[in-house]
């Protein structure tokens, strides 16, 4: 092999693994730019500071829907106890939603919450959420989960209502068979 | 293997072609494989095509319709399209710029013997417990992900894939970087070669992010990784980003070095040198570099902020614009041409057209707001096999008529290839066309089942489908029959074809410019442009 051959085939070897780390870049990137757009609908935890900054204008209004569903790994039952509510953006509301094991096994879930429309979902800030930790439920057990938010006051003009949606994931091994074990009950509720 | 005199081919199956590092050699094996996989991945689509001969499910259960559709792309676009344009580059580069052989001979026989292997790991899921995988060649979580046991069996496969690739594109590299005769500059290759040159650089930019994101994809499933899963705060859309970083300039792979080719035929049966030379290689550059900003066209429907959405719409669009470029270069070419019609000039003519066309259903759904429609429907399955098909493969198969002769001595019959070209070129049209009305109509993708109101155009589009395979079997009678014997082909087996390639006896011998010197510059295509 000439020398030239050489430094061309390190330096295409080169630009092969700069690609592959590229690849895996692109990870915290995608992160890092829904943190900023919210475009992947993640909402934010709000702090101290974010609660100072709050101008509360009382004449405004916008609805905030639930929505609840499981992945169908998970034997649960999972619901809003409200389907909607109106709040005044600015301030601290709380929201409630139920959830039952149907497994006669503990099963221990996570949820990860998505807010829609994407633009708003920045705006979404919470101050407490059973989203923050695991959940574990007994067989049978049924547990009501609250979580405390804010809507943003500086929530831009327009945006009238907001769907937070909740997708709890099974976080516990379990088989196959266990985890469809009252697939069926997913109908009922 | 220092074997240097003339034409003493190694005896025997393991020396001539297992442990071959010949470039002509190995490009054989790349295209007699490449036929092999397009036979294969072709019988997939006749399974395919016959499941929707009518409404209803008749032939197949659901779950082995979608190992088809998901087996039948990946077999065709790594196994069939891709290895056949490295076989051709393997045979025609060395010869068009001068060389002896590849740079990289030793890893060009790797490159190739690792082909079979990632297609036996592919393909033996289709004898496993569930299957082969069924979430379409996108490979998107977490629907593949609950494919049973194939998931690791399709990562190492695409790794293998992406190695041999890569190891492919290295070698085309330095092979072009290093090896050109010393009088032959950047701006006097054939317009193959140069296309060839950008390709293998896309190549090796976008295979290791495939890599990256398939060996995501095995850690999510087997190592407790969270790269797409939400429960563990990953994002499946991630994924969908990843892939399409990887899988648009790889629809460009696929199609660049067939302009390459078509660059190369038109002018010969014209009679005329390309027009717009170099302009030419600019537009490939072009297209090129937008192919990596384009990729979240793929995604209009996955929910992106309207800048977004703005910003892949306009840039798509783009494409266009060298596209066009290189279409009307084409036509320039022809233009007052005193023009003959073999069978490589037909081939190519029909690519222009008919790419032209997927071109233009392409356009249609760069339009953000009506790719909505279009999208998951058959109309974006119309539109990739216009590019594919009458695309990339009537290329590859212009490129096999137009080089047979170089390669294997004898012309084959213009009447069988005249056949062979109606025959195809009509049975495309009647397969892909109605196509374009099915998905307008709103028949899914990936489904194998529909009602009936989509029933004429299905059947339709069926017996296209059954009448163009058929036409590929008929030309396999035509490659071999020609190997095998016929009219003994001259050095220059189109009278007056420029590009070094025909300043060499026909079948080229097992060795050509073995004398590293210059060559003559007015025997190729672009001799005097610098
Ligand atoms: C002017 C040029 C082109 C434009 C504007 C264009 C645009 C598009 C768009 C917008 C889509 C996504 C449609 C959807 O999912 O709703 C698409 C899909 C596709 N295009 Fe093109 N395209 C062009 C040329 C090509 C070429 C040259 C090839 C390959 C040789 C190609 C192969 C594909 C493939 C394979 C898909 C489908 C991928 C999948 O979802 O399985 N396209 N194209
Ligand atoms: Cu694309």
């Amino acid at each position: 092999m000439d020398v030239n051959t050489k430094k061309t085939l390190k330096k295409c070897l080169m630009v092969v693994v700069l690609m592959g780390g590229f690849g895996y870049a692109l990870v915290p990137l995608y992160d890092v730019i829904c943190d900023i757009t919210g475009l992947n609908g993640k909402t934010g935890v709000a702090n101290e500071q974010i609660l100072a900054r709050q101008v509360v204008d009382e004449t405004r209004r916008v609805t905030v829907q639930f929505d609840g569903t499981v992945n169908s790994d998970l034997p649960w039952s999972f619901r809003p106890a409200k389907f909607s509510m109106e709040v005044i953006p600015g301030k601290m509301y709380t929201a409630e939603y139920i959830a039952q094991n149907v497994a006669s096994k503990e099963v221990i879930g996570q949820a990860v919450p998505s807010v829609a429309p994407n633009e708003a979902s920045i705006y979404f800030d919470k101050t407490e959420c059973f989203c923050f930790t695991q959940q574990l439920l007994k067989p049978g057990e049924s547990k009501n989960m609250p979580v405390t938010f804010i809507v943003r006051s500086d929530l831009p003009e327009g945006i009238d209502v907001l769907t937070l949606s909740y997708t709890f994931f099974n976080r516990s091994n379990m088989t196959a068979d266990e985890k469809t074990q009252g697939s069926d009950v997913h109908e009922k509720i | 293997m220092g074997h240097d005199s003339h034409d003493h081919k190694p005896k025997g199956f393991v020396n001539r072609w297992l442990m071959t590092t010949n470039h002509k050699d190995i490009g054989t094996l790349y295209l007699v494989f490449a036929f092999a996989m397009f036979i294969t991945g072709g019988a997939m689509a006749m399974i395919i095509r016959l499941e929707l001969f009518q409404p209803g499910l008749q032939f197949v259960e659901p779950d082995f319709f979608n190992q088809m559709t998901t087996m039948h792309a990946l077999i065709m676009v790594f196994g069939a399209v891709m290895p056949a344009f490295v076989g051709l580059a393997n045979w025609m580069i060395p010869m068009m710029i001068g060389a002896p052989d590849m740079a990289l001979p030793r890893m060009n026989n790797w490159s190739f013997w690792i082909l079979p292997f990632a297609f036996a790991l592919l393909g033996s899921t289709l004898f496993m417990d569930g299957g082969a995988p069924a979430g379409g060649w996108t490979m998107y979580p977490p629907l593949v992900l609950q494919g049973g046991k194939n998931v690791a069996y399709l990562v190492f496969a695409v790794h293998l894939m992406g190695i041999s690739s890569i190891m492919g594109a290295i070698n085309v590299i330095a092979t072009i970087m290093n090896m050109r005769a010393p009088n032959v500059g950047y701006l006097n290759m054939p317009l193959f070669v140069w296309t060839w040159l950008i390709t293998a650089f896309l190549l090796i930019a976008v295979m290791p992010v495939l890599a990256g994101a398939v060996t995501m994809l095995l850690t999510d499933r087997y190592f407790g990784t969270s790269f797409f899963n939400a429960a563990g705060g990953g994002d499946p859309v991630l994924f969908q980003h990843i892939f399409w970083f990887f899988g648009h300039p790889e629809v460009y792979i696929m199609i660049l070095p067939s302009f390459g080719v078509v660059s190369e035929i038109i002018p010969t049966f014209a009679r005329k040198p390309l027009f717009g030379y170099v302009s030419m290689v600019y537009a490939t550059a072009g297209i090129a570099f937008l192919s990596f900003i384009v990729w979240a066209h793929h995604m209009f429907s996955v929910g992106m902020p309207l800048g977004g959405e703005l910003y892949f719409m306009y840039a798509t669009m783009m494409i266009a614009v060298p596209t066009g470029v290189k279409i009307f270069n084409w036509v320039a070419t022809m233009w007052k041409g005193a023009m003959t019609f073999e069978t490589p000039m037909l081939f190519s003519l029909a690519f222009v057209v008919l790419f032209t066309i997927g071109g233009f259903s392409g356009v249609m759904m760069a339009l953000a707001p009506v790719d909505l429609q279009y999208h998951d429907t058959y109309f974006i399955v119309a539109h990739f096999h216009y590019v594919l098909v009458p695309g990339a493969i009537f290329a590859i198969i212009a490129a096999a008529y137009y080089w047979l002769p170089k390669w294997s001595g004898h012309m084959y019959s213009e009447r069988l290839g005249k056949i062979h070209f109606w025959w195809s070129t009509i049975s495309v049209n009647v397969l892909f066309f109605p196509q374009h009305f099915l998905g307008l109509a709103g028949m899914p993708r990936r489904i194998p089942d529909y009602s009936t109101q989509f029933a004429e155009f299905n059947m339709m589009s069926s017996i296209g489908g059954f009448a163009f395979g058929l036409a590929q079997v008929f030309f396999i009678y035509i490659v071999v029959k020609t190997v095998r014997g016929g009219k003994k082909a001259e050095a220059n087996a189109w009278g007056d074809a420029k590009g070094l390639e025909w300043t060499v006896p026909s079948p080229a011998p097992h060795h050509t410019f073995d004398e590293f010197g210059p060559v003559d510059l007015k025997k190729m295509a672009h001799g005097e442009v610098h």
